[in-house]
């Protein structure tokens, strides 16, 4: 029943297999009478089943292009559409819902609730996206066996390691089978070995035709996708394809 | 996100920080307990009064001297004219003159010291007729009553409360037994049966005379055919207001006065001491509650304070809700329901506390409370609602908080 409901397709993208595009997508921020363009029209396309990375250094625009894809943020001029819904102009509630059913995050800092355990903490995209409550347990279970935490259900952030908890974050973005995982420096505050340990679920993931955008600052992160986007100065430097 | 889900994530949230959440609550509890126990007080005093007035005997008028307002538009105080005698008494009885007036019993009342074998004890010496038993609605448990006879010959026999006879012989089984009062010895030929106790007087410390050995032998001087009262009865209840106009009028006759707002005596009903002494205490009730609800607007104001804390404190989880897809009216009944539960328990706790005072209370007061099942239902409604109102600048606060700025917060 677990495998049937994970092993299905994420076949959320438009007719064309796209997940992501953007167009000529600027994003300024204005405090006061000081304008700052972090986002200078940047055209993007992601596949369904695509595995990319986006690098660059701190001020580079890339945090604001992770919250765009993110529908944290909205864009100034440009157009956003993501699997085929464009979300230039969705308002809060809406953005809601499209962050709900199309995305899950993975953060650096885990952002699990400490007060919760593993599987409450899984199953809360399904809370809000009103699944009933028998479903939501089994899937989010079916997720943490998924991520290989099979035995963690009931344990609460505090007795996992940083690994595991990143994992049980992993189990959370993918239950609600997203049309893309978008992870934001996911290894930031993990040891090598868990480190190693994300990423290679991370590969297994997209393995299986998961469409996965992770940004990260760290060569070796990155070289884990089979894309790699360069960002600086709010425009793309370079989109190339990673060898390995 | 259902309710219970809501209501679950509500109660786990308040259970997360006990000595917090318990303080928030006492602020609650302590106005709710406070608010039901004032209330209660007040009912409670308004029904003694009540029952006190009620115990003076039915279909009452009360005739009392002096008590009236001059052509100054001074009003007297009560009992500050002598102006009742026995001749008034008499002219109300009269069948002819007043056909609604069912009996009549003079009093003349004096706090006097009585004595039997050597114990002294000061108690209010009643001087009347054989009608009072009846018109004050009493009854003898043993012996028996004054009769005319004893009025008309000033015969020095007396009936006595069971309180005044516990004090003075020890025993209620004085029928026989001699007492003295002002230097002269009376007989003891009946004790009245116990009418209980309001909270300021003994209605069984009594001690009652007839009316002429009273005026002649005991009281003496200018005043001595003065009466402090006279209760008239109507012939029946749907007679009262008859009986008031036919006494009203008679004793402004008698008394030659022809404009009545200048009479020297006043006629109430029970009914009219009854709303004036329960206005009395609903104005009190009312002041007392005022104050007992500003404790609850200060608790009211400290679970504001601590959902603004709690909103602080949790600005990541609700950047990570948000951005999980949680609209913001989730996060903000999410945060409406703590504040709710907070109030709810506060009110529950509260109510559980007050009903307990307001049971032990009374047993150390010697005051009645009334708790109505509507005043706690009602305060417990109340709190939550406390809780639900003061929680929404922070829930509003929380639900506007925007996801990246929430998410990014140390």
């Amino acid at each position: 029943m677990a495998e049937l409901v994970l092993d299905r397709f994420p076949g959320e993208a438009d007719a064309d297999g796209t997940v992501i595009e953007l167009v000529g997508a600027r994003k300024t921020y204005r405090t006061g009478s000081i304008e700052f363009e972090a986002l200078r029209g940047v055209d993007l396309a992601i596949g369904a089943g695509e595995y990319v990375a986006i690098m660059g250094p701190s001020g580079s625009g890339k945090s604001t292009l992770m919250n765009i894809v993110g529908c944290l943020d909205v864009l100034t001029a440009g157009e956003y559409r993501l699997a085929g819904e464009d979300v230039g102009e969705l308002d809060e509630v809406e953005l809601a819902d499209v962050r709900n059913r199309r995305l899950g995050f993975v953060f650096q800092q885990f952002h699990l609730l400490p007060s919760l355990s593993a599987w409450r903490n899984v199953e809360l995209p399904l809370v809000y996206g009103r699944v009933p409550a028998a479903e939501r347990k089994e899937r989010a279970v079916a997720a943490l066996e998924r991520v290989g935490l099979g035995e963690k259900l009931d344990n609460r952030p505090g007795e996992l390691s940083g690994g595991q908890q990143q994992r049980v974050a992993v189990a959370r973005a993918l239950v609600g089978e997203p049309a893309l995982i978008l992870a934001d420096e996911p290894t930031g505050n993990l040891d090598s070995r868990s480190t190693e340990d994300v990423l290679a679920l991370f590969d297994e993931l997209h393995a299986q035709g998961r469409t996965i955008v992770l940004i990260t600052h760290e060569l070796e992160v990155a070289e884990h996708a089979r894309r790699i986007v360069f960002v600086r100065d709010g425009l793309i430097q370079s989109d190339e394809v990673n060898p390995r | 996100m259902t309710w219970s889900e809501t209501l679950r994530t509500g109660w786990a949230a308040v259970r997360g920080h006990k000595l917090r959440s318990m303080l928030t609550v006492l602020g609650i509890l302590i106005g709710i307990a406070a608010v039901i126990l004032t209330v209660g007080l007040g009912l409670g005093t308004q029904k003694d009064v009540s029952q006190q007035i009620s115990a003076l005997g039915s279909n009452l008028l009360i005739v009392t001297p002096g008590s009236s307002t001059d052509s100054d538009g001074v009003r007297g105080g009560f009992g500050t004219g002598a102006t009742l005698t026995r001749s008034d008494a008499d002219a109300l009885s009269s069948e002819v003159n007043a056909p609604d007036i069912g009996a009549v019993a003079p009093e003349k009342e004096s706090s006097l010291s009585v004595e039997a074998n050597d114990t002294n004890w000061t108690t209010t010496v009643v001087g009347t007729t054989e009608d009072w038993l009846d018109v004050r609605s009493r009854a003898v448990t043993s012996g028996e009553f004054l009769t005319a006879d004893d009025d008309a010959d000033g015969a020095t026999v007396a009936v006595i409360g069971a309180t005044t006879a516990t004090e003075l012989f020890g025993t209620t089984n004085v029928v026989g037994q001699q007492l003295t009062i002002a230097d002269t010895a009376f007989t003891i030929v009946g004790v009245l049966d116990t009418a209980g106790s309001s909270t300021d007087t003994d209605l069984d410390d009594l001690v009652v005379i007839p009316l002429t050995t009273a005026s002649d032998t005991v009281s003496g001087g200018f005043d001595r055919n003065s009466l402090t009262t006279i209760y008239v009865q109507a012939a029946s209840a749907d007679q009262l207001a008859a009986a008031y106009q036919e006494a009203n009028q008679l004793l402004l006759n008698l008394h030659d006065i022809t404009d009545a707002d200048s009479a020297d005596f006043s006629i109430d009903s029970q009914d009219s001491l009854v709303s004036t002494a329960t206005s009395v205490y609903r104005t009190l009730t009312v002041l007392l509650t005022g104050i007992a609800a500003l404790s609850l607007l200060v608790g009211g104001i400290g679970v504001m304070n601590i959902m603004l804390v709690s909103v602080t404190e949790r600005t990541r989880e609700i950047g990570l809700r948000k951005a999980l897809g949680a609209p913001p009216w989730a996060i903000r009944r999410q945060f409406l329901v703590e504040a709710g539960v907070l109030g709810l328990a506060g009110g529950v706790l509260g109510a559980v506390l007050g009903v307990v005072a307001a049971t032990v209370l009374p047993n150390l007061l010697d005051t009645s409370i009334v708790v109505s099942g509507a005043a706690v239902g009602g305060s417990v409604a109340i709190a939550m609602a406390i809780g639900i109102v003061f929680g929404v600048y922070p829930a509003t606060r929380a639900a506007r908080l925007a996801p990246i700025d929430a998410l990014r917060s140390e």
